[in-house]
Formats: C-alpha cells, structure tokens, sequence
C-alpha cells in the first residue's frame, strides 16, 4: 500500500487515528430496528401492556374456552330458563350459572365465554385478509403508477363509496337472506368475505401511500443501482420499510370489526345460530331487556372490554411505530 | 489489499467502432417533463472514463451531474425524467437500447454507485451484514455463511474497524464516515470497473471527507477502476481527479486535465468558480461570488447559458451558442472567447 503519492500519504495519516479505536460501544440493550425499537417501546407503556394482557385472555377463551368453563353453551334446559345469576357459583368450577339463564335455558357464562371465538375469529380473518389484499393492491398501485394506479384507485372507490353498514347489510342479505340458516362455517366465512370486499381499498390506500414515499428513497435506487430485479426490491425493500403504517390500522380496525360484527349479528344478518356470538346474546336479550338484564350486561360487557382492548393497542402500537411521537 | 484486481481486457466496440472507451456518454439529452413544461436537464453531454482514471464531474446544484449519473445507473424515475437522444456505451455496447435483463446484469458488475446520503442509502430495517451478503448469495450464488465471510472482508478492505463484528449493526448504529465506508463496500462488492461517486463526502465533515475521498482513491488505484466522482467541492477534487469536466445548465462547458484546469481556466465560469474559493492571503475581504443564480432549466438563456451572469459577456453571448471547441488536444471550452482565454499568459 505504499504509494509516492501526496494523496495516499494523507489518506494513512487521515485513516490511522480511526483504525486502532475499539469498537465495543456499550450495546447491551440498544434498541435497533424499527420493529425491536417499537417493542423496546411498547414493553414500557402501561397502555400496551393492559390491552395485551386483556387480549391474551380474549385469544385464550377463543382457542379453548374449555379451560374457561366445562358447560357446554348449547346444552339448554328449559326448566332453568331466565334464571338469574348465580353469584355463588363465581368460584365453583364447573358449576353453571354464573351470568344466569337465558331464555333457552342455555348458560350465560358459557354462551359468553364462546362467543369470543367468533369475534377474534370474524376479527382477525377479516383484518388479515385486508392486509393481504389490500396490501397487495396497494403495492402495486404504488410501485407501478401510472393506468395500475389509477385503474386500481378508481375499482377501490367504488367498495370504498359504498357506506360500511349498508354494504354489508346488502350483501349479507343477499347470500345469507335473513330467514335462512346457513351453516357455521359459511355465515362466518360470509361475513368475513363481506368485511374484506368492503375493507380491502383502505388498507390499498395506505399501503400506496407509504409505499409512494419509500420508493423514492435512496436504498431502493441503491438497490436498482446494484442491480436487483423489481420482485426483490418490493420485497426487501419497499414492504418491510412501509408496512408499519398498515399494521397500526390494521389493529385499531381489528377492534372496530369486533364491533361490527357484533352489530351486525344483533340486527339479524350477521353470524346466526349455531353459531354463538356477543352480538347474537345482545340481539336476543333486548327483547327481555326488563325480565333478565343480566342477559344484555355480560356479553355487553365482554364486548366492550374487547373492542376497547384492541383499540388500545392499536393506540400504543402506532405510537411505537411513529417515530415523530416519540 | 486481498482483492486486487486488474482488468486487462480490451475495450472494443462491438458495432465496428473504433476501439472506444470503458465508459462513454455520447451527445446525452435528458429532460423532464413537469407541470410547468420541460426542464432541459441535460443538453448533449459527452463524456468518457477509462480503466484506471478519474474524472470528475463538476458543477452548482442543477447543472445535471447527479442526473446524468442516475441516467448512466437507470434510475432516472421515468416519469417525469425521459432520455431524448444520446448513448451510453460502456464496453462499445449502448446501455440505452439493450435489454432490460442485460442492463440489469451491468450494474452492480459493471458500473456500481455510490451515493451521496449513506443513511438514506442503506436499508434501515435489515443488518448491513445482511444487506451485503444477499449480494452475494443472489448474484454470485455463495452460502448464507460465505456471503457472510466476503462482507466482513469488504468492510476490511473499505477500513472499518472490527468488521466482523460490526456485520451484525444495523445501518444507523454507524457513525457518518463509516456508513459512507459501507456504502462504499457494498458497491465494490461485485467488483465493477466503474465507480461512479455521486457527492460521496457531501454530507460529511471535513476531517471525514479527506479520508472518504483518500479511500476511494486508493481502491480505484488497486483494482485499476475507472471513477466518475461528481461533486460541487472544488477543493475535493483537485487531489483525486485526473480530468475534471465542468458542467453548466445541462452542458459541458469545460473539460480538461486537472493541472491545466486549475492552472490556466479557458471558461469564465471556470475562472469564477476559481475566483470564489476563499483564500488564505485575502483574509478580512469580502469572498467573490458569481453574481445570479443557476438558470431555470424551464427557460434556458438564450446563446451562452451563462451570458447573464458572466463578467466578460459581449453581444454574441446572447445571440449564438458557443461550441465545445479544443484547445491544445486535450482540453475543450465552449465559450466564445475560449482561444483568447487560452492564448492570455
């Protein structure tokens, strides 16, 4: 590396201080990424850590409500119709009655405790599949432009145009007309398929919007300049560098589709038996509002509890995500 | 240095060309098509670089140096900037009109930039480890584990202390010099034969941009590279440049060897840039500046571009475009007073 140039002989003097110095900076818990810099974030906020809990126990009841109670929420007798709650029963395992009976006899407790399974299940399917669609779309309107762009802009409008409630209302009653019993599998999946056909263009939205503004950052024509093909550089470098702006809607919609779900299912052309759900309880209760209030208290209850769960969440991630708020 | 590397192989012109040059742009026009009409960025720019030598690219903000490099690279964002005439052949082959898929091929192998911003450069959410050694697993098909082993002898090579270790960093745990030492690496890793350096030490401090630019000088000396360094900084490029064009308004308005440029400028735009260095024996005055601003590439002056701000304007200045004209072989100013310039003791 000896060279009679001036040039090199001020590089060595330049660069010498900098070579011995040891590199070991106190890194022990030094955030990084994004996304472990967000969880640094979220570990300490009180707000995160309620709303995870609470979820925690939601997601828990939906995978096995069994460990939650031994009653069967179907099992109904009609001797214990409208039967009030048993208080006593609040520590005995095993024993029904906890929230009371509901018409049918059926147990409250139990019902409730089911009925989460639906709401993560519609709610999270839903959200999922927005992000995958919507997300999908929306990379593809951002990256591309152009006609892609405004043909896809123009396609989403026309779901977007359409008022949430009355969509669904029309769609649902169209394939599951209120008078018919369609089966478990396929009034959820209706439902969910109805979320995301109505969804899907603000998640693209958002997704085209931040990927607009990352594509013209310096590291994707770095990354062109080095040669890489479009596929890699979307995957690489576009979605993980904007998705996080998806992920902070997706968990405050997660909330909002709970309780749509749930209204949805109260006006009748929701979710409908067998399946057991928050809004189908409520729906039922109303009707006996002043004989057995308990009926409407618990799923109410429960409902709230989880909406306002994942929109807490939602809160403390976008505040993680957005390093403007920090 | 472990990874030397000559390249010895002719460089000839595939159409029957004379044996042209590693990199050449030929009569470039660029423009960009905005609301507000077209911007001519780039009006017929020649310019040429061979194995082992440097040009450097000078001129203000808007003179269209990083342009023409973003239009040598293709990542010119098409719309709004257009290619409207013009080649650019590297190895005697035109970028502009083989396939996408060759193209591709040539950066990164051929041709490889490196940018002025290192933080914005370098993908935030992924380890600079990870980002080198996937180079080298796509394009060179190596194991996650040798991929691995090629970065931390990269980062050796561009000096970065403790290489291996710091492989596992994320781009933003380093500090300015050495990010720009990482995008440095990261464009040599599949070893090109141009490096094309677009304001590389702008964003850092001066201590910091004489060991930048040492660096890069030492490696396109090793390897035999030929290096277009693009820069406003005079000061930058007097040490490290064998030829120096001079750009203006989307044009080149002087070219020659980096002694006869410094020594005897033959463009008043030249000589004024020259004239606004701040110099140590007139300390206490005020500095010279060129009067004006850049022009509005939407409206080009007429004849001369610079004629409005230029201290030796004269009538034909408005009226007619002077020609690149040579000067004594090597060296070339389009001004219409060039041989009078070069003639003056």
């Amino acid at each position: 590396m000896s060279s009679p140039e001036v040039a090199t002989a001020t590089a060595e003097a330049a660069v010498a201080p900098v070579t011995p110095a040891p590199a070991e900076p106190p890194r022990k818990d030094k955030p990084r990424s994004l996304w472990t810099d967000a969880w640094y974030e979220l570990r300490r906020k009180p707000l995160f850590v309620i709303s995870a809990i609470m979820i925690t126990i939601f997601v828990l009841m939906a995978a096995f409500p069994w460990l939650f109670t031994s009653v069967s929420p179907t099992e109904a007798d009609l001797n214990r119709s409208l039967t009030p709650p048993d208080f006593g029963a609040w520590f005995q395992f095993g024993k029904g009655g906890q929230f009371g009976y509901d018409l049918q006899g059926a147990d409250v407790y139990a019902r409730t405790i089911y009925g989460a399974r639906a709401s993560i299940v519609v709610g999270l399917s839903a959200v999922i599949g927005n992000m995958l669609l919507g997300g999908f779309f929306g990379i593809l309107s951002g990256y591309l432009g152009g006609w892609t762009d405004a043909l896809l802009a123009r396609f989403g409008d026309i779901f977007l145009g359409l008022p949430f409630v009355l969509g669904a209302l029309v769609i649902l009653s169209t394939f599951a007309p209120v008078q018919s019993s369609p089966s478990a599998f396929r009034i959820t999946s209706l439902v969910i398929v109805t979320f995301i056909t109505l969804g899907w263009p603000s998640f693209a939205r958002i997704m085209r919007a931040a990927v607009l503004s990352t594509k013209q950052l310096d590291f994707v024509h770095a990354a062109q300049a080095l040669g890489a093909r479009p596929g890699r550089i979307i995957l690489r470098h576009v979605l993980p560098n904007a998705v996080a702006p998806m992920v902070v809607v997706g968990t405050i919609t997660l909330g909002a589709y709970i309780g749509a779900e749930a209204t949805l299912s109260f006006l009748g052309v929701g979710l409908r038996e067998p399946v057991v759900s928050w809004g189908i309880m409520i729906g039922e209760a109303r009707q006996l509002m002043e004989a057995a209030p308990y009926m409407m208290a618990f799923p109410a209850a429960f409902l709230a509890i989880a909406v306002l769960s994942f929109v807490m969440l939602g809160d403390a991630v976008r505040d993680a995500l957005d390093p403007k708020l920090r | 240095m472990s990874d030397i590397k000559v390249k010895t192989a002719p460089v000839l012109g595939v159409d029957g060309r004379s044996a042209g040059h590693l990199l050449e742009i030929d009569n470039l026009h660029v423009e960009f098509r905005t609301r507000d009409g077209i911007a001519k960025v780039i009006n017929g720019v020649s310019y040429h670089v061979d194995a082992g030598e440097t040009l450097a690219v000078l001129g203000e903000s808007g003179s269209g140096k990083s342009v023409t490099a973003q239009t040598i690279m293709g990542i010119l964002d098409t719309p709004p900037g257009f290619v409207t005439d013009g080649a650019i052949r590297f190895r005697g082959k035109d970028l502009l009109t083989m396939g996408k898929d060759e193209r591709r091929l040539v950066r990164g192998e051929g041709i490889a930039m490196v940018f002025q911003d290192a933080l914005s450069a370098l993908n935030p959410v992924f380890t600079v480890g990870f980002q080198i050694a996937e180079l080298f697993r796509k394009r060179r098909g190596m194991s996650r584990a040798d991929g691995y082993k090629r970065a931390a002898e990269l980062l050796d090579l561009v000096k970065i202390p403790a290489a291996s270790a710091r492989l596992r960093d994320f781009p933003h745990q380093f500090s300015g010099g050495m990010r720009q030492r990482v995008m440095i690496a990261m464009a040599l890793a599949l070893d090109p034969e141009v490096l094309i350096a677009d304001e590389p030490t702008t964003a850092l401090d001066v201590t910091v941009q004489a060991q930048i630019m040492d660096l890069l000088a030492e490696i396109r000396r090793d390897r035999n590279m030929g290096m277009i360094l693009i820069t406003h900084d005079l000061g930058v490029v007097a040490d490290v440049a064998d030829r120096i064009a001079v750009m203006y308004a989307g044009r080149i308005v002087e070219q020659a060897d980096v002694h006869a440029l410094y020594g005897k400028p033959c463009h008043p735009y030249t000589l004024a840039l020259l004239d606004s260095l701040p110099r140590l024996d007139l300390k206490g005055q005020e500095l010279n500046t060129i009067k004006g601003l850049p022009p509005n590439l939407l409206r080009i002056p007429s004849g001369c571009a610079f004629h409005p701000r230029c201290r030796m304007a004269r009538d034909i200045c408005s009226a007619e475009r002077p020609a690149l004209v040579e000067l004594g072989g090597v060296r070339s100013s389009a001004c219409h007073f060039a041989e009078e310039l070069y003639g003056r003791e």
